[in-house]
Parts: structure tokens; sequence; C-alpha cells
């Protein structure tokens, strides 16, 4: 069964239209990318589907619609996002981060547990649990937008551009730790990503995205061997 | 050196009910950047409530904790009716708004109760257990009070994860949303807490100024130039610039300026700070990596 199914998607910024009918579905368990070029829809996607901006058209999340509701209680149910520019609250510690992503959770008991396992993830996290959030390095901050999202333990999780701005090897590790939680977790993610080598390696599937369209959708291989795609955006 | 003492300890007691409206302010500041001009009407207000129930004969403390829970339920309630609806509004619309308020709290209580001053009980004993003449027995207990409710009032934003979320809603209200956190609710509840302490703020000064529509004007200033001397952005700085604008205040009048120019005291504090040091005392500077 598909764990999020959207179709007919439109997103507003005011009267503006920035996505223009958008249809796809994702796998429970998989991970799916959407690709494109800069101001395609990629980041409006992942807003429109946590009700950050106004939309219209279906989205059905785990069976339930979830189009139209507020964001947080979109997030209570599940749907975690790591949202462009990391999101990080910079006044507050990192650990006090990380309890937040915990927030919306019932299960209070188990927070300390989880906590323990994101500073297992990543152990620069750890090191850091005290210092104010503000102070991290971008690659810490995204790893600490990561971990925070986890810390929902979400069925669903919305990476936007996690490898923006980030050293190669940083982005190695990240990747691999987000392949770890897709394998060990279970947690299914929609990773939108300029970088498409690296997203289409993550993904079992994506879709392309042009001007707030769906141009080409399939399995990460069938993308990858796309001429266009190939030309367009693997660059070789 | 008595006279300093005795002025010294009477700026604290006066000091307290300033930092308690330093930090009421400093926490809708934070949460809506916007200066809460009605506080100290919305104070006002309490009081009376708090005097009408006890001139019906309830016992005070029991009507200080029924005025304390019908205030933040009114705190509560101006956010989400008055400025839900105009959340995204610029400053002008806010500060119309907060000039509305204060003048329809005022000339409500002057509707419902009348301008004329009432006398307003003093809930502690009429003389201490021990020999003093530095401080009297209400100025004693008027800073016990607010040390006690500061207290709280860190400890829930410090401790407790509703109080963490109120933080992160105020610095970072879409990041907020994203965890889960409803920001409306910590507004609504923002707004709440900071009507409760006006409220104990107003009991606690009313015995002195005597309870009257306007009793808030002056104090609310000093109120605001704690806050600004501490720093906008510093819960704590406010409650110490507050304590620190009671005892200048008072030196002030007794050695420099005498009682007629007390409040021009207050603005020029004001103005002062925010030429020399618009950070305030305590005004944190944010370290960021971006």
């Amino acid at each position: 069964m598909a764990l999020l199914e959207v179709s007919g998607l439109a997103a507003f910024y005011g009267p503006v239209k920035a996505l223009h009918g958008i249809g796809f579905s994702l796998e429970d368990g998989s991970v799916t990318a959407i690709l494109g070029a800069n101001g395609a829809g990629k980041t409006t996607t992942l807003r429109a589907l946590c009700g950050l901006v106004a939309t219209e058209g279906s989205i059905a999340f785990a069976g339930t619609s979830i189009a139209g509701m507020r964001t947080e209680d979109i997030v209570r149910r599940g749907v975690a996002h790591v949202p462009e520019g990391r999101g990080t609250f910079t006044r507050v510690t990192t650990e006090e981060n990380l309890l937040l992503g915990g927030y919306a959770r019932r299960d209070r008991k188990s927070v300390k547990r989880d906590l323990e396992q994101i500073y297992g993830y990543f152990p620069r996290l750890g090191e850091r649990r005290r210092q104010q959030a503000g102070t991290l390095s971008g690659g810490e901050q995204q790893m600490l937008a990561v971990g925070r999202a986890l810390m929902l333990r979400p069925r669903l999780m919305l990476l936007d551009e996690p490898s923006f701005g980030l050293a190669p090897l940083i982005v190695e590790e990240l990747f691999g730790i987000l392949r770890r939680i897709n394998r060990d977790e279970r947690v299914s993610m929609l990773v939108v990503e300029q970088n498409a080598t690296l997203a289409l390696d993550l993904a079992s599937h994506a879709y392309l995205l042009e001007t707030g369209r769906v141009v080409l959708s399939g399995t990460s291989a069938e993308i990858a061997a796309d001429e266009t795609v190939r030309q367009a955006y693997l660059g070789y | 050196m008595d006279l300093f003492l005795q002025q010294t300890f009477d700026g604290l007691a006066t000091g307290a009910i300033y930092a308690s409206l330093a930090l009421a302010v400093v926490m809708i500041y934070q949460a809506i950047d916007h200066f809460n001009f009605a506080q100290g009407e919305m104070a006002m207000f309490s009081t009376f409530i708090a005097w009408q129930l006890i001139v019906w004969g309830t016992p005070y403390w029991l009507a200080f904790v029924i005025c304390l829970v019908v205030s933040f339920i009114g705190g509560m309630l101006i956010e989400r009716i008055v400025f839900a609806p105009i959340h995204a509004a610029p400053v002008l619309s806010h500060i119309v708004v907060f000039i509305a308020l204060t003048l329809i709290f005022n000339a409500m209580a002057g509707f419902i109760w009348e301008f004329t001053i009432k006398e307003f009980p003093s809930p502690f004993p009429e003389r201490l257990p021990f020999d003093t003449t530095l401080i009297g027995p209400h100025e004693l207990g008027v800073v016990g009070v607010t040390l006690v409710m500061l207290f709280l009032i860190y400890a829930f934003f410090r401790f407790t994860p509703v109080g963490l979320a109120m933080r992160a809603a105020a610095a970072n209200p879409v990041s907020a949303a994203l965890v889960g956190i409803s920001v409306r609710k910590m507004l609504a509840l923002g707004w709440g807490l900071a009507a409760t302490v006006g409220a104990v703020a107003g009991m606690m000064i009313a015995p002195k100024v005597y309870l009257e529509p306007n009793m808030m004007l002056g104090i609310l200033l000093y109120g605001f130039a704690g806050a600004v001397v501490g720093g906008l952005t510093s819960p704590g700085g406010a409650v110490v610039g507050g304590f620190l604008m009671g005892v200048l205040e008072n030196l002030a009048g007794t050695y420099v300026i005498g009682s007629e120019l007390k409040l021009t005291f207050a603005l020029v504090v004001i103005v002062a700070v925010l030429l020399f040091r618009p950070a305030g005392l305590f005004g944190r500077v944010v370290v960021q990596r971006v």
C-alpha cells in the first residue's frame, strides 16, 4: 500500500501558483526522490505536504486525507520535515533541539532512550549536547535537523536538500546514516535534492519536476538511464 | 545612612512590582515583537476583579487565586480574539490595538467601579515578628511574593517541556510547527501568563497607591524602563532592570530630583539606554553561524 498518495496537488504563494496539479505516490518503507532544477517546485511540494503553503488537491497519508490540516497536526501523525535552511532553534542547546523534536510524542518515557540512539548515529551531536545550537557548524546543524526529525519517530521523513552547503565527506556520512535509518527503522523518505546522483543512489523511485509539473517518473535506474536527465541533471 | 538603607529597601519593594511588569512585557515582546502598552491596564482591571471579590466577602487569598485564574483566561482570550486575526498586520496596527485595549480597560473599569479611589487590603500582617525600621511588613511581603512568582516562572520556562516549547515557538515559529508545537496555543498561553504576572503586580501595588483606573499609568512606565534597561530579549534582565529602577527611582527622588520629577526619571532612563546601549544590560547577543 502506498504510504503517501498525492494527486492534483496545486500550491499557492498568495495569488501565485507554484505547483500545477502534480501527482505521485510513495511506497511504505521506500525512499523516493524529487529531482528538478531551481524553481521547479521541489521545496514547495514538501511545504505543501506539511501544510506550510495554501494548497488544492488531495494528499492521503496512511489512508487519511491530510490536505488542509494544520502543520502541527500533520506532524503529529508522523510526518517529519527536515526543512530548507535546517530550521535550527539557535538559542537553545543541541539537546533541547532534540527534545523539541520529540515534543509531539505521547510516550515521553522512551524519549531518553531515543536521545542516546541519535547520539549513536551522530556522535558529534553528543559531544555538543550542551552547546548553543546556533554555534554548531553547517554540517552539524544538518545532522541536528535530521536528529530532531527522528525524535518524532516518524513514519515519513521529508528531506529538503540535505546535502546543501556541506563538504563532500560530510554528505557521504549523512547519506550513509539516512540509508541506515531507512533500512533499520523502516522510516520512509521523500528526498528533494539538487544533487541528482546522490539522490538517485539513495532512492528507489524518483520523480522529475519542471516548472511545477511532474514530467518524468519511474525507478531510480530508469530515471538515471533517461537521456535528458543524464544530460541535464547528472552531467555526463 | 539609615535613610539611605530605608530608601533602598523601599525601592526594592516597588522594584519588585516593576520587575513583574517588565517580565510580563518582555514575555509578550519575545512572542510577538511588540510592546504591550495595555499591560498596565490589564493588571489594573485584574486588581479590580480581586477587589470586587473581597468586597463580596471572599477571603483574600481565595480572591487572589480566582483573580489569577480569571486573568489567565482573560489574557488568552485577548490573544485569541484580538491579536490572532491581526497576526501578520504591520506594527502600527498592533500599536493602535494596544492603545484601544488600554482605553477600553480604563474606561470599563471606570464604568463598572467608578473613578473614585478605593482601598485595597494588604494580605500581610501589620507588624513584623522582628524589629526593624528598614522595611515595612507589606514591602517585605511584596518582595517575597514576587520572588516566589519569578522563580516559578523561571522554573516553568527552564525545566518543563511546555516552557521549552513556548520559547521555541517564540524564537522560530515555523520550525516549532514542524516539530508538532501549536504556535497558536503557545501564543495564547504566553498572553495568559503575562496577564497573570501583571495581576500579581497589580494586587501587590494597590495597597500602596490605592486602587483606581489610572493607578498603573506611572508604574507601567517604570516597568517599561526596567524592561529596556535589562534588555528586551532577556526575561532575567528585565527582572533585574525592574528592581534596579525601583531602587534608582527612590534614591534619585530622595537625594537628587525630588518626588515631582520621579516619572521623568523613568523616561530619561529609557531614552538614555536606547541611545547608548540599545540591547540593555543583559540583552543577549546571539552567536550564530550561517
